[in-house]
């Protein structure tokens, strides 16, 4: 009896033990984020102004803002977005809507995976190596087409997914009525998943405007204002990495309130992303 | 559907019908277009299916191009060649692997048990009404970019560790014989211990989320069979849900596995950029993508570029392999749960 008891109380306690340290696991883990987010909002916050929206990068020791990166950010993931979406949903239909039993299919989905966690410097390279190098020079464009690269396994995987989750009944109905199959899918197949199509677009938004490595030898960076796709073009996620390691303080300052856009803008794309999904589940 | 805007293709054949021809030419034509429109659009989706594929092929064959010269001169000598001489053009590729799998090693032992435990806490302890917030926020650490734990590790993580973490280590472990070496040096603040502790961070929602997924998997019925055997919650955990969920949570900890290898920023910020294979975990060093970003936009001469490049390839090689074992094992217990 007293062993017995002995060897219940162990296993209490072992199992209180696993149980306090999970518990603290999971305050580690929200602990940090908090931290994180905190140290952003507060570091930002001192060099927040109107002038951040309104005035180039400056030299340093001078005051300015991030009007060039914003554009230029705004310009590239723009076109990388448009650039790799009907790419990515046309594959995604396909292995959905004509391969889905077809060996192709079932590759293109291994490979696609492997994209999608692919370290994004050696897409960077990849596009150096093809756009870069025989252009002979640095430019946005080539950072948009690096940027669409890692759209594509974003959009695909979603499309794919949400494709597979429209009844067969649907197909099978419009098909009954004669409809020839590229316009069911048109308008029968897309209209349905069109709530978790729209969720992987935000989804690669989110991705790439945070994505910093691809840019680097990409579209480079650019001290001035400059539109033009031809010439090397400025980005948040690089002028961060540049400001940030300076050891010019303004640069610094200018560094954390560039980290604090990117991340608000990325997060409430996810956000949005995720109340979209989540609607559609309920409804 | 809607009847404004989508004509049927009864209408098209219908009230397409012009009074010279024949109701059953213009519907055959009308017919023709469509089988040709149908057949069009079929192959723009393969075509786009099969250029995933050629992607991922165009991006191997251009790295062995660019990384071709490098190999060419130094061979195999480059893998296991420590030195990195610019200037005389003498290039070794060990610190930065050594650097990438210390620091992918260090964030593994970080994360792997800290995301299981969280797991657990999600699965097993936390209330319903709790379950999802807190999933999402766990998850949300995922959905911040790298460069933001690249500064905040620079500016607030490695100061912190410098005054506190690391003087505690070295004095700790001064005197026992092989940890003084794994400690030694100044506390820098910066190195690969901290590089390791950011990635951990980093992939800590990769190693939760997934292997949240494969615990929920667990048929409920097991579980309860045990709980009603008396076991602990722990027991159930050890031995019902994770032999069950084995293959899941190792293929989940090769996904995060991967992302640690060829994360670039946050480590570029915190390594400290040193081309050297030193003990110390304390010491700053470097990994592959940090070189790559380092020195890939300063790099003179053919050969220094195709160095980084070949160190980009022999990255892409590493994480190709861990990714498809980690594919491979998802997609086998996918294959158990139906």
């Amino acid at each position: 009896m007293a062993t017995a008891n002995a060897l219940y109380t162990r296993r209490r306690r072992r199992n209180g033990i696993v149980l306090a340290l999970s518990f603290s696991a999971t305050a580690i883990g929200l602990g940090w984020l908090a931290i994180i987010l905190g140290a952003l909002v507060w570091e930002a916050f001192q060099g927040l102004s109107l002038k951040v929206f309104t005035e180039m990068t400056p030299p340093p020791g001078a005051e300015g803002g991030l009007l060039n990166p914003i554009v230029g950010s705004l310009i590239m993931t723009t076109l990388g977005v448009a650039i790799g979406t009907p790419i990515g949903i046309l594959a995604g239909t396909y292995m959905a809507e004509y391969g889905r039993y077809s060996h192709i299919t079932k590759v293109v989905r291994f490979i696609n995976d492997i994209l999608l966690s692919a370290p994004s410097i050696i897409i960077g390279l990849f596009i150096y190596e093809v756009v870069v190098a025989p252009m002979g020079h640095f430019s946005g464009f080539a950072g948009s087409l690096a940027l669409a690269v890692l759209v594509i396994p974003v959009v695909v995987r979603t499309t794919e997914d949400m494709l597979l989750l429209v009844p067969t009944e649907l197909r099978e109905a419009s098909t009954a009525l004669g409809t020839p199959r590229a316009k069911m899918i048109w308008n029968v197949c897309y209209r349905a998943a069109r709530a978790g199509m729209i969720t992987g677009v935000l989804l690669a938004v989110a991705r790439v405007s945070g994505e910093t490595a691809p840019l680097l030898f990409t579209a480079l960076n650019n001290q001035f204002f400059s539109a033009d796709l031809n010439a090397p073009m400025a980005s948040l996620p690089a002028v961060i990495f540049q400001f940030a390691l300076s050891p010019y303080q303004d640069w610094q300052k200018l560094a954390w309130v560039g980290a604090l856009i990117i991340t608000f803008a990325v997060l409430a794309l996810s956000v949005i992303a995720r109340a979209l999904t989540a609607s559609r589940a309920q409804s | 559907m809607e009847p404004a805007r989508g004509k049927a293709m009864v209408d098209v054949a219908l009230t397409d019908t012009n009074i010279e021809q024949p109701a059953w030419l213009s519907r055959t034509k009308a017919l023709a277009r469509l089988r040709i429109s149908d057949s069009l659009f079929f192959q723009i989706t393969r075509a786009a299916a099969v250029a995933v594929l050629g992607l991922l092929g165009s991006i191997i064959i251009s790295l062995v191009i660019g990384a071709s010269p490098a190999l060419k001169e130094f061979g195999f000598g480059f893998l296991v060649s420590e030195r990195w001489n610019p200037v005389t053009e003498n290039f070794g590729a060990l610190a930065p692997i050594y650097g990438t799998l210390v620091t992918s090693i260090i964030a593994m032992l970080i994360a792997v048990p800290l995301g299981l435990l969280i797991t657990l806490f999600l699965t097993e302890l936390c209330p319903l009404w709790l379950r999802r917030p807190i999933g999402i926020a766990i998850e949300l650490l995922a959905g911040i970019p790298s460069i933001i734990y690249g500064i905040w590790g620079l500016f607030m993580l490695a100061p912190f560790l410098q005054r506190t973490l690391q003087p505690f280590l070295i004095d700790l472990f001064g005197n026992v014989p092989v940890l003084s070496t794994l400690f030694a040096g100044p506390p820098y603040g910066i190195g690969i211990l901290t590089a390791g502790l950011i990635l951990a961070i980093m992939v800590l929602p990769f190693i939760t989320s997934i292997s949240r997924d494969v615990f929920e998997a667990v048929p409920p019925v097991l579980k309860e069979a045990a709980y009603g055997l008396g076991f602990t919650t722990w027991e159930v955990v050890r031995y019902v849900v994770l032999p069950y969920a084995r293959v899941g949570v190792i293929g989940g900890v090769m996904l995060g596995l991967g992302r640690a290898l060829g994360e670039t920023m946050a480590v570029t910020f915190v390594i400290g950029n040193a081309h050297k294979v030193s003990p110390s975990l304390l010491a700053p060093g470097t990994t592959i993508s940090a070189s790559i970003a380092n020195e890939f936009t300063e790099a003179v001469g053919d050969l220094y570029t195709s160095a980084l490049i070949a160190l980009g390839l022999l990255l892409f090689v590493i994480t190709f392999v861990v990714l498809s074992a980690a594919r491979y094992m998802l997609m086998r217990i996918e294959r158990r749960i139906g």
